[in-house]
This record gives structure tokens, C-alpha cells and sequence, in this order.
């Protein structure tokens, strides 16, 4: 999509809103660029980055949004909390904005407990504190019994870009270096185990965390390096890249072997017949970088608690555009394609 | 555990692919006949680490891709009922009917669940004994066991408002009908090692003796397969045709008698029509006449539907057989996509379009 021109409205197929809809894989890019930005287009949100980056008299800011549903609201590792704030703090980062103020909107459903109430707050403020910023406003509202389910939140936040940060999913140039931060899955299979009820010898915890010390790193690390940065959350790395790859017009190579999973999570997938790559991250971030910084990047992000597994899993290249290819462990080759339909509504 | 780790090790794929190639005296074609196996040939990339001389024909293991349209027409219409919850498979809730899908069903109102077993169905029913609880199944033996087991229970446990709606298949005749079709050249088959550790693995021994052609019972992941390869092309050197075990670790020659006995109470041999494959005589399972109160099509009131032909463009009945490949179809990935399939082969993605589409674009030759 090229944001200087408005998009043609393509409605999709389907006469209802589907399930699908929400998965951050396919069926949810054609709602979101056949309906929704052709009837709200500007050449802002035509951008379609985790974030808009607004200029007001000589300032850019990062501007974002997003809302969470996850279920259960307690989870290994997390809670809805801790994810709305750690959610809209990682897609202003991904910006390479040093996230500032957020929003925090309450939707509880009628007979809610107070008590669980009082459990999320503490997890927002201790989630806002550990990534430096405040919650400067919010809106509390309660529905009927089943007209919502327990809570749902919603956050917006701004944060700063810095003079001379450019990152977009469309900068990504052949030559560049994928990094990834850490193990893939392990947010959406806490969530999954724990609804379904699986126990594993070792428990699965989600990743959830706030990412802009690892940007903040990279940055300080090689200053204009750092091309694309993004949080490879529902729809997994596999969607993300294969989003970076589309904006940019590039292909993508990734090697299997280079992409770290832990053995409990690989296991957990493997029984649920789930492919890692397609599994929600919340403390996990790619980023595309220079070639020639980087080892520099990984370095830096090594040296963060957060990032202590980081690597290069990847390389870009000129083509085909659009296309994500992964080298298989074994020494075969196999293309990665968007995520198509949903296998796990509700894990943010 | 360290079960997956192992089998994709690099270094032991290099060595099996080097034993396969030093096996390799000419054309091969082998069936694998399950998705699963497809699926894990394509997520891997094993044809480029094998010879150009071994050829997959992608079988009609796919239990999604098999069932017939006018069974996911009937399902819908089961899920539209008043009072009816109806449980099943990920992958069924978003197979296409002739109209509708569960999915779109779901979106309209009706209460579809997602299950990982009928056992997830059961727990559903016996917390809402005031609704009806439909699980709509699918599956080859591998799956039939749990199922008559759930209903085994159901009747246990004195509950009265779950039922299956039973779509169950069974591999032998399938495999017997595609060896009888004229257009069919096969040299070999890779054999489900799931299915296996349910039958053992003699089921496939007609194979070997009516029709001379070696089967190698596999398991899952990657040298798995490879090391399936490597016997094959091993009892063809030594003029053998027999039925091998590879996935020992899970699977004997007589199976699992618990899980054969289940099956046996419960279930009975009929006629199934297979999407692609047309009416094959005993290969599905229907619930005994002792079980009716358990079966879904009895306890709705509902008929056996009609049979309803895939779309004229779409070829799966060809790549079923093996009789062509996804690329030879005219509308592989052009009208038919995994988002919107019109051909059994394309819907689940253990089917050969699908796994095709998913993983091998990139590859031009043909697979």
C-alpha cells in the first residue's frame, strides 16, 4: 500500500466479522486495508507501522493505540495488566520512540471482582514503572453481565522520536541483517497451556516486558543503523515478516536453525499441532539492521537482561519482493507465509 | 523431552540423504500417504536434500480434506439447531461448506467449539446438561478410538445429551482403491506410523503381497521419513517387497488391542463417500445400532444428505490418486487459495494444495 494515495475499499468476502478477523495474520490485513483505512485514510494511518509518528511544531512524536482481551486475565508469566502496558510501550519503541505517557481505559463487565480489579492496577503500575512512564488519564466503563467478558483494557500512548530515528517496516533494504531478540512463542503458549489446562514438566511463563531498554540500546549502539524494528506479537515472527517484507518490497531468508525455542514451548506446540513462528511473542522484538553494525546491535542487546538470547536469524535480500524462505534445519527450504485463519483468539 | 531436537538434527539428515542418494538407481515414486507426512516433507524442504529420481505422491491422508461436502452441510446444519452445542477440530470450524462454514456460523449465532479430542466434548456435555452437545467427527483410526471411548463413557456416566456425528475413515481401502485405479503408478508407500500405533502395521500387508509394492510404517519428523526412504529403496535393491516398521519406538505389528477393542464395540464397518475419491465400500466407521442413542444423525432426526461434487475446475480426485500434482490444476493458488479453497486438497493444511501453496511456491519444479 502506498501511503500518498487512498486505497480502494475491498470488502471482504465474508458478511460477518469472523474470529479470523482478529488474528494479525491475513483475514485481518484485508479488513484492515480493503475497509478500514480506505474509509479513515490519511497519509499517517496509511503507514500502518505499530505506531504513527506525528510532527507538532518541530517535535515527532509516537502515537498508538491498542486493546486487550486476553483470556484468562491471569496467565503464567503476566496478566491483562501487565500487557496493556507493555503492549502500547512496545509499539511506540518499535518506532524507536522513548516511550512517555499512556491512557488506560476500563471495560468491566457487571459482578467483576473487585479484588482481581485491584490485582490488575497493581500490575499496570508496577508494568508503567518499570518502563518509565505514566498513566495520565483514563475512562472507566461497566457493562451488563455477558455484554463483555470480566475486563477488557484498552491503552493509547505517546512517546519521543529522536533527531535522526527513522525506523519503519518499510526501510528494510537487501543486505540488512535480521536480528531477533530472544525465543520465539513463549506469550501465546503460557496462555494456551493455561486455558488448556496442560502441565509441563517445566512451566511455560509469559514473555511479556517492556522493550525500549533493548531499543534504546541498539540505538546508542549504532545511531542510524537500525532500519525496521517490530514486536512480533499475534500472528507470530512469521507475520511480521512477512509484513516487513511486503512494505519494503524486499524478500526475506531466514535460517531455522539460527531462531532459538525453548524445548518445553517447541514440545507444547508441537502437541498442539502449532508452528512457533506463528505464535504470539510480547517481549520479543526484530529488528533490521545494517549489515555492517550488525554484530555491534546484537552485542548491545546481548548485554540486556531482555535480549540475553538474541541473534541473527536472518538476511535480507532483493527478492522475490514480499517473500519470507526459511532454510530448515535439515538443509531444505520452505516459504513463510502470512498466518491464514486463527488458531488462538483472544491471546492479547 | 528431547524427542523433536534429535529428529531434525542436521548433520544425521545429511547422512540419511547421502544413504538415499547412494540407493538411488532410478525413478521412484512413493506415496506418502498421510498429510501429516506431506505437510512435514514441505515444512521441511526434504525434497531438496533428496535425489531428483524420488518422486512424493501426496496421499488422501488428510481426515479434513476427505469429508464430504454435503457431511460439512450437514454439520452446519446440526450447529444451526436450537439448543445444540456442537464441538470439533480447529480445522473443521473453517472448511467450507456448499454455502457456509462453522466459522460463519459461529459469527451468526450458532455455539461452535473448538476441541483438541471428544474428550474435551464430553467435559462440555456434562457441564451443560441442559444443552445437546454434537461432536462432529472426523478422523482415520487414529482418532476413532478416543471417539468410542467418549461414548463408551458418555454411556458410563448415564449422559444423555451427547452424541457423534461420525465421519470416521479408514486407510486400507483407500489405499486398495488407489491401487486399483487404472491411472495410478506407484512403487512404494510410506505408511502413517499414528495410524499404525492404533492397527499395527499389518494392515498394510496386502500391500506387499497382492500387489508387490513395499510400505514403510514412519513416524513424524524429518529423519524419520528419510530413514522410511532409505528401507524402501533398500527392499527394492534386494528385490523385497514387505511392510516395514521405521517408527518402532511407537508402533508394533499387532497395534493397540484396548484401542482396537473400543473401536470394535462401538463402531461398525460402512460405506463412505471420500471427497475426491468417490463411494469406497467399508472404509468408514458409523456407530453400532447398540449406540444409537449416541448418534447424532439419530438423535437430531436427520438423513443421510446427498452427495454434492466438488466445483468441474478443481482436480483433487486426480492429486488423491496421485494421478496429477497441485501445480497441474488450473486454479491451484489462482481461485483456489487457503483462504478461500474450493478443493478438498486446499482446505486443511495437511492437504497436498495446501502444504503446496504454504510452503513450496518458491520452488518451480513441480511436487
Amino acid at each position: 500500500m502506498n501511503p500518498a494515495t487512498r486505497p480502494a475499499v475491498r470488502r471482504p468476502k465474508s458478511k460477518e466479522i469472523l474470529l479470523a478477523h482478529g488474528s494479525g495474520g491475513r483475514d485481518m490485513h484485508q479488513l484492515v486495508e480493503g475497509l478500514i483505512v480506505p474509509q479513515l485514510y490519511n497519509p499517517l494511518l496509511a503507514v500502518l507501522d505499530d505506531q504513527a509518528i506525528v510532527e507538532i511544531q518541530g517535535v515527532r512524536l509516537a502515537f498508538t493505540t491498542d486493546s486487550f482481551v486476553v483470556d484468562p486475565l491471569f496467565f503464567p508469566g503476566g496478566d491483562i495488566g501487565q500487557l496493556a502496558v507493555n503492549g502500547t510501550v512496545n509499539d511506540l519503541a518499535m518506532g524507536g520512540a522513548r516511550p512517555l505517557y499512556l491512557s488506560l481505559s476500563l471495560i468491566l463487565e457487571e459482578g467483576f471482582a473487585l479484588a482481581d480489579l485491584d490485582r490488575v492496577l497493581k500490575s499496570v503500575r508496577a508494568a508503567a514503572d518499570a518502563s518509565g512512564v505514566q498513566i495520565v488519564t483514563g475512562d472507566t466503563k461497566v457493562v451488563h453481565r455477558n455484554s463483555a467478558d470480566k475486563l477488557f483494557i484498552n491503552t493509547s500512548g505517546v512517546g519521543l522520536v529522536a533527531d535522526g530515528v527513522h525506523i519503519t517496516a518499510a526501510a528494510a533494504k537487501p543486505g540488512d541483517r535480521v536480528i531477533l531478540s530472544g525465543t520465539l512463542a513463549d506469550h501465546g503458549m503460557a496462555v494456551l497451556s493455561c486455558r488448556e489446562g496442560f502441565t509441563f514438566s517445566s512451566p511455560i511463563l509469559s514473555d511479556t516486558a517492556g522493550l525500549w531498554p533493548l531499543v534504546q540500546a541498539m540505538l546508542e549502539a549504532a545511531p542510524g543503523a537500525v532500519h525496521a524494528l517490530r514486536d512480533p506479537t499475534r500472528g507470530g515472527l512469521a507475520t511480521t515478516l512477512n509484513e516487513i517484507a511486503a512494505r519494503s518490497a524486499v524478500g526475506i531468508r531466514l535460517q531455522e536453525r539460527a531462531i532459538p525455542v525453548q524445548e518445553p514451548v517447541l514440545s507444547a506446540c508441537e502437541l498442539l499441532g502449532l508452528d512457533p513462528l506463528y505464535v504470539a511473542n510480547e517481549g520479543k522484538l526484530v529488528a533490521i539492521v545494517a549489515p555492517e553494525a550488525a554484530d555491534a546491535i546484537v552485542e548491545a542487546v546481548r548485554r540486556q537482561p531482555l535480549g540475553r538470547d538474541a541473534g541473527i536469524v536472518g538476511t535480507v535480500v532483493a527478492g522475490p519482493p514480499g517473500q519470507v524462505i526459511l532454510e530448515t534445519a535439515v538443509g531444505g527450504s520452505r516459504i513463510v507465509d502470512m498466518l491464514s485463519g486463527d488458531p488462538l483468539p483472544r491471546i492479547c | 523431552m528431547k524427542y523433536i531436537s534429535e529428529f531434525r538434527n542436521p548433520e544425521l539428515a545429511r547422512r540419511a540423504a547421502a544413504e538415499i542418494a547412494a540407493l538411488t538407481d532410478g525413478p521412484v515414486r512413493i506415496m506418502e500417504i498421510c498429510g501429516g507426512h506431506t505437510y512435514v516433507i514441505f515444512k521441511h524442504g526434504l525434497t531438496e536434500i533428496l535425489p531428483p529420481e524420488i518422486t512424493f505422491i501426496h496421499g488422501p491422508g488428510c481426515p479434513v480434506c476427505v469429508t464430504p461436502l454435503e457431511r460439512v452441510d450437514l454439520a452446519i446444519e446440526m450447529a444451526r439447531e436450537k439448543n445444540v452445542i456442537l464441538a470439533t477440530f480447529a480445522d473443521m470450524i473453517r472448511v467450507p461448506g456448499s454455502r457456509s462454514s462453522l466459522q460463519q456460523e459461529q459469527a451468526r449465532g450458532a455455539d461452535v467449539r473448538m476441541v483438541y479430542s471428544s474428550l474435551d466434548a464430553l467435559e462440555i456435555a456434562r457441564r451443560h446438561p441442559e444443552r445437546e452437545v454434537v461432536f462432529f467427527a472426523i478422523g482415520f483410526e487414529t482418532t476413532a478410538p478416543t471417539n468410542a471411548m467418549a461414548v463408551l463413557l458418555a454411556r458410563e456416566q448415564g449422559l444423555k445429551n451427547f452424541s457423534i456425528f461420525s465421519n470416521h475413515v479408514t486407510v486400507p481401502p483407500a489405499v486398495r482403491a488407489i491401487l486399483d485405479s487404472p491411472d495410478v503408478t506407484l512403487d512404494a508407500f510410506i505408511g502413517p506410523g499414528h495410524v499404525s500405533l492404533v492397527t499395527g502395521s499389518h494392515i498394510y500387508d496386502f500391500v506387499a503381497k497382492e500387489y508387490g509394492r513395499p510400505v514403510v510404517v514412519a513416524g513424524f519428523e524429518p529423519l524419520d521419513i528419510l530413514q522410511s526412504i532409505a528401507m524402501i529403496l533398500r527392499q527394492r535393491k534386494e528385490g523385497r517387497a514387505e511392510v516395514e516398521t521405521q517408527y518402532r519406538r511407537a508402533v508394533t505389528w499387532e497395534g493397540n488391542r484396548k484401542a482396537q477393542a473400543a473401536i470394535g464395540t462401538v463402531l461398525e464397518s460402512c460405506d463412505m463417500r471420500w471427497r475426491g475419491l468417490g463411494v469406497i465400500p467399508g472404509s468408514g466407521l458409523g456407530l453400532r445400532k447398540a449406540f444409537s442413542d449416541y448418534d447424532a444423525m439419530a438423535r437430531l432426526g436427520m438423513a443421510e444428505p446427498p452427495s454434492l461434487s466438488d466445483p468441474k475446475a478443481c482436480q483433487c480426485g486426480d492429486i488423491l490418486r496421485g494421478a496429477k500434482k497441485p501445480a497441474d490444476c488450473k486454479v491451484f493458488g489462482t481461485a483456489c487459495t487457503p483462504e478461500t479453497p474450493i478443493g478438498a486438497c486446499m482446505v486443511s493444511s495437511e492437504g497436498a494444495c495446501a502444504a503446496h501453496y504454504h510452503f513450496g511456491r518458491h520452488r518451480r519444479e513441480a511436487v
